[in-house]
């Protein structure tokens, strides 16, 4: 799932500012499960919002909803009665769900609530660890599942780089090396020959080096 | 006993600390009230193992939330004691009144709430 974390009270308050009327709007998908933008988020920024503007000696009206999706269509279509009668929107989404919504009201401000973080998974209650980069070219299932895009501080795919200390990543000691992760569960699956094979450059065409990525499927076109 | 504690306190019960959820810490202070003093069971006596815990790492997130909303984090405290300490409950609201008195009425209260509760008709 998508990660992101929220902004903090003063910099949502200087982003509205200049509004009096916001709509707080969460989304019931990814933000809800990393418990950053979800129904009870969105209450919980709104009343911050409302204190804080009170404290300031402004008075800014904060209405509060939360669709199922942000990025689909379908489910905007609940949220555009709302919008339309606020100045502005705060949206509690991931950055494609703040696209989405401000693509679909060309005359409405959407800022972005929440800082989108990366794709990853809840490693225990209020842990959350990246796992993917959606780098547009899968090698997971040459490296035994862990993949060392994501998880090796150098992006290393012939490795190891001969710094990890224990099973320390030398860049974050923080965190265990992923060649330290590849290399056991490879042993542990039997195929360590993997390792022997080397590498040649990657192509990082599919990445977003080139610019934002699209996917056509012609067979699901109307 | 007959001991005393002040009398402008509310209480509130809750099956457990463990309950308290951030949402109603908001409200609670988006309302108006001075202070929000919550008293949990002992550490390690909580009859649902960790309910007192859960509220303490929330009360500690709200109180960071609303110190960036401009307002005092002093406002909310949270204390564990068993239902057999009277004295100490009465001596730790007392503490607490003080403080909000020290730091004065919630700026966020509407006047007429008080006016309300004081002179019910």
């Amino acid at each position: 799932m998508i990660v992101a974390e929220r902004k903090s009270i003063p910099e949502l308050m200087e982003m509205l500012k200049d509004h009096r009327r916001v709509l707080v709007l969460g989304c019931g998908t990814c933000v809800t499960v990393c418990l950053a933008g979800g129904e009870r988020e969105v209450s919980i920024i709104a009343s911050a919002l409302r204190i804080a503007s009170r404290i300031g000696g402004s008075s800014l009206a904060v209405e509060e909803l939360t669709i199922e999706r942000q990025c689909d269509n379908v489910f905007i279509e609940d949220a555009s009665e709302s919008i339309e009668n606020n100045d502005v929107v705060l949206s509690l989404a991931c950055g494609a769900g703040v696209q989405a919504i401000a693509e679909r009201f060309p005359r409405k401000p959407v800022y972005a609530g929440l800082n989108t973080s990366f794709i990853g998974i809840l490693e225990e209650r209020g842990v959350w660890t990246e796992k993917c980069a959606a780098c547009g070219d899968c090698v997971l299932h040459e490296y035994g599942g862990i993949c060392p895009i994501t998880r090796c501080a150098k992006r290393m795919l012939n490795g190891p780089c001969g710094g990890s200390r224990e099973d320390r990543c030398e860049v974050r000691p923080d965190r265990q090396c992923a060649w330290q992760l590849i290399y056991q569960r490879l042993r542990e699956i039997g195929e360590l020959d993997r390792l022997r094979q080397i590498k040649p450059v990657r192509d990082w065409r599919s990445s977003l080096s080139g610019g934002s990525r699209v996917i056509i499927r012609e067979d699901h076109r109307i | 006993m007959r001991l005393q504690y002040p009398t402008n306190v509310r209480i509130i019960r809750t099956p457990c600390t463990g309950r308290l959820e951030i949402e109603y810490f908001m409200k609670a202070f988006e309302n108006g009230a001075d202070g929000v003093l919550v008293a949990g069971c002992l550490e390690g006596g909580c009859h649902f193992i960790d309910g007192n815990f859960l509220a303490k790492r929330r009360v500690n997130y709200v109180r960071e939330i609303l110190s960036e909303c401009g307002l005092e984090g002093e406002r909310l405290r949270m204390v564990n004691m068993s239902a057999a300490m009277a004295r100490p409950f009465a001596e730790i609201v007392s503490d607490m009144v003080e403080t909000i008195r020290r730091l004065g009425p919630s700026p966020l209260k509407r006047s007429g709430i008080l006016t309300e509760q004081e002179s019910p008709t």
